[in-house]
């Protein structure tokens, strides 16, 4: 699969894991060499790999994880307020994924054994800091929260998924992904 | 300013600058710095400001799914809890002993994984920062930046990041997130077509491995003084150790060192790990603090990863990697094996170990065998450790009769360097940024100091955290979809 030819304008992308593990960063890096390519046609604005903290305006917008506390709200909304397009990339993103396993559970008991009753615990005691953000009872799919415009399913979705979807729409195409590309693990 | 930095006296009178989120990390934390108004520093915080839960909903799942489900906690190194979990679940099963192939191929794909993740950190994440200065332009301060201004070393940053993934795709089935090893073994062996294929690249990644241990060494000795003191504490030391002292990263006894060098324990078996390592919680992070049972809460906390596994092993046991790890404790007089930057050096020679065991892994017919899982008398408990790319990982299970988990605990690498950390950007704060006016180069010195353990901030936040306040969620309507109040505890 070839690159698109360079535009005149390059594209500007932003990413972000909220509730995510970073695999679906990681399979985005797992386009290996392909990157090279990838970086005449675009200039990353906030990701984890640049030093850029909030996002600005920006054509593609793509978001790891689902939302479990109030700070990923907030990064969530200001990537749907700078993002013309917005993609959730992952199981996490598209459902909620692994974490909202936590879902069906008591949140008092978790903390009581996590921080206060585990074995391995001299001191115990529940962090409640105002500097860690707000964490929300229930972890959510990103789409309950803003509009998403595309969803790549996958535990990770594979780097050729990852490729072709985001050549696809650089070269201003419908972005599919056909057999073999698509998986629900 | 001679306080630990910890906890200011007076906070409410304090001005609050935040590094949020630190970026070129895996993971989510934010440093927090309270100031009075001449700019002095009053108190610094590395902060772990996500939860997930895992040991609690881990509970009641069947066993045989922990080592898949378990690697969702970090995408950098899955295969390292993948292994952590697999070895506790040998214990379950009571595999006391693994057949040489299924032993040899989880080994290959842990070096796989090293390489991988030492190559991603040093060179997409760190090396912006050693390249370019700390306080260069945030422009260019990014691996895009480093592909342009030096496209050779960035192409063998990805390639060699590259090959690691290769290694963990024919070993576990899938680059992030495979199911190759299971209780008691693994699932599949390489055939001898994936064996070819992977030596026809090996000594061409020793060789880029060996090109990497020698920028790291160059960029420290650019900088000597720079980089002797950058960050630097002392610090008890912790980590795996085969029976003969040599540097292992899948599997030994464990060896805890005191700052002085003097022993606190040596090859103690990790299955009762708990008689050694405590931990604590402090209100300000989900991240728990661990210590040293022996030398107790307040000055028992201690440093694990490249830098103690470098340092405090007898030997490494490859020959090119053991030639850079005497090189690196000569270096001088030894002012590299104790800095925090010397951590990329020691990192970099890790990577060349791994690419050398892979290399002596992939001649051994064993790869190829047949005889993959063993069973023996089942057990209650299992406690699988081992050395992960950013330090020593503990995974400790209770699996009932009924074959569900009943208790997990885990211990990830970037908690045993909570406190390290949080020592490392107090010692910059003290020295780089107290009394003067903060600038965004400034304030990067704190996360170069913080790259340089490598932390996974995404497996560190495992355990669920409380809510001090209500928050809404509304969704796009502005319906309300979820809210929560601390009463609701
Ligand atoms: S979808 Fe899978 S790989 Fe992606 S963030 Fe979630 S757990 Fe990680």
């Amino acid at each position: 699969m070839n690159a698109p030819t360079e535009p005149t304008r390059k594209l500007r992308v932003a990413t972000t894991s909220l509730a995510g593990c970073f695999g679906c960063h990681m399979s985005f890096l797992d386009i290996d060499e392909r990157l090279f390519d990838l970086l005449p046609l675009i200039e990353f604005d906030r990701t984890p790999l640049t030093d850029i903290k909030h996002c600005g305006p920006c054509d593609i917008g793509i978001v790891e994880g689902g939302i479990c506390n109030a700070e990923n709200v907030h990064v969530l909304r200001e990537f749907r307020a700078n993002c013309k397009v917005l993609i959730a990339i992952g199981a996490c993103a598209v459902t909620g994924g692994l974490p909202a396993q936590r879902n069906h559970l008591d949140l008092a008991d978790c903390l009581q054994e996590v921080y206060v009753t585990e074995v391995s615990l001299s001191k115990g005691g529940i962090p409640n800091d105002p500097e860690l953000p707000l964490p929300l009872d229930k972890v959510h799919p990103i789409h309950e929260v803003v509009k998403v415009d595309y969803f790549i399913p996958g535990c990770p979705p594979s780097a050729d998924a990852i490729w072709k979807f985001l050549t696809d729409l650089i070269a201003g195409r419908t972005p599919k992904l056909g057999h073999g590309l698509i998986s629900y693990d | 300013m001679t306080m630990n930095l910890e906890t200011a006296a007076h906070p409410e009178t304090l001005r609050r600058v935040a590094i949020e989120p630190v970026s070129r990390v895996e993971g989510h934390g934010k440093v927090t710095l309270l100031l009075d108004d001449d700019d002095r520093i009053h108190q610094v915080r590395l902060h772990i400001v996500e939860f997930r839960g895992f040991e609690k909903f881990i509970q009641g799942r069947p066993y045989w799914e922990v080592p898949v489900m378990v690697q969702r906690l970090c995408g950098i190194c899955p295969v390292s809890h993948h292994l952590a979990a697999s070895k506790a679940l040998d214990q379950i099963v009571g595999a006391k002993n693994l057949t040489p192939t299924a032993e040899k191929l989880r080994r290959l794909m842990h070096y796989g994984q090293i390489l991988q993740s030492h190559a991603l950190h040093f060179f997409h994440l760190s090396s912006p920062d050693l390249l370019f200065g700390f306080d260069s332009d945030v422009a260019r301060r990014n691996i895009v930046g480093v592909a342009q201004a030096y496209p050779e070393v960035a192409k063998q940053g990805v390639l060699l990041r590259k090959y690691g993934q290769e290694v963990i795709r024919l070993t576990a089935g899938k680059r992030v997130h495979g199911t190759g090893s299971v209780p008691g073994g693994v699932n599949k062996n390489l055939s001898r077509e994936e064996r070819d294929l992977l030596l026809a690249d090996i000594y061409q990644i020793i060789a880029w491995s060996r090109e990497a241990v020698a920028l790291a060494r160059k960029l420290y000795e650019q900088s000597p003084a720079l980089y002797d003191d950058f960050g630097r504490f002392d610090a008890h030391s912790l980590s795996l150790i085969r029976a003969d002292g040599a540097l292992d990263l899948y599997h030994g006894g464990l060896r805890a060192r005191r700052k002085d060098g003097s022993t606190v324990f040596d090859h103690v078996n990790y299955d009762h790990y708990w008689e050694h390592i405590f931990e604590e919680v402090k209100p300000w992070s989900y991240m728990k603090f661990p210590y040293l049972r022996e030398l107790g809460p307040e000055d028992g906390w201690y440093r694990v990863g490249p830098l103690t596994r470098v340092t405090q092993c007898d030997f490494i046991p490859t020959p090119f990697a053991d030639h850079e790890r005497r090189d690196f404790l000569a270096y001088g007089g030894g002012s590299a094996a104790g800095a925090t930057l010397g951590t990329h050096w020691a990192r970099m020679i890790e990577m060349l170990h791994s690419a050398e065991a892979i290399k002596e892994l992939l001649h051994d017919d064993d790869l190829l065998g047949d005889d993959l899982v063993v069973t023996g008398e089942r057990q209650e408990r299992g406690v699988g450790m081992i050395e992960a790319p950013r330090g020593t990982l503990i995974h400790h299970y209770r699996v009932d009769d009924d074959d569900v988990v009943a208790r997990c605990n885990l211990i990830v690498s970037t908690t045993h360097n909570n406190q390290a950390m949080n020592e490392s950007i107090r010692a910059v704060a003290r020295k780089y940024l107290d009394g003067r006016k903060l600038t965004e180069g400034l304030l990067n010195h704190i996360e170069v100091a913080i790259r340089a353990f490598d932390p996974c901030l995404s497996c560190a936040t495992h355990a669920l955290g409380k809510m001090p306040l209500i928050v809404e969620l509304v969704d796009a309507e502005g319906r309300q979809v979820d809210s929560l109040s601390s009463g609701s505890l």
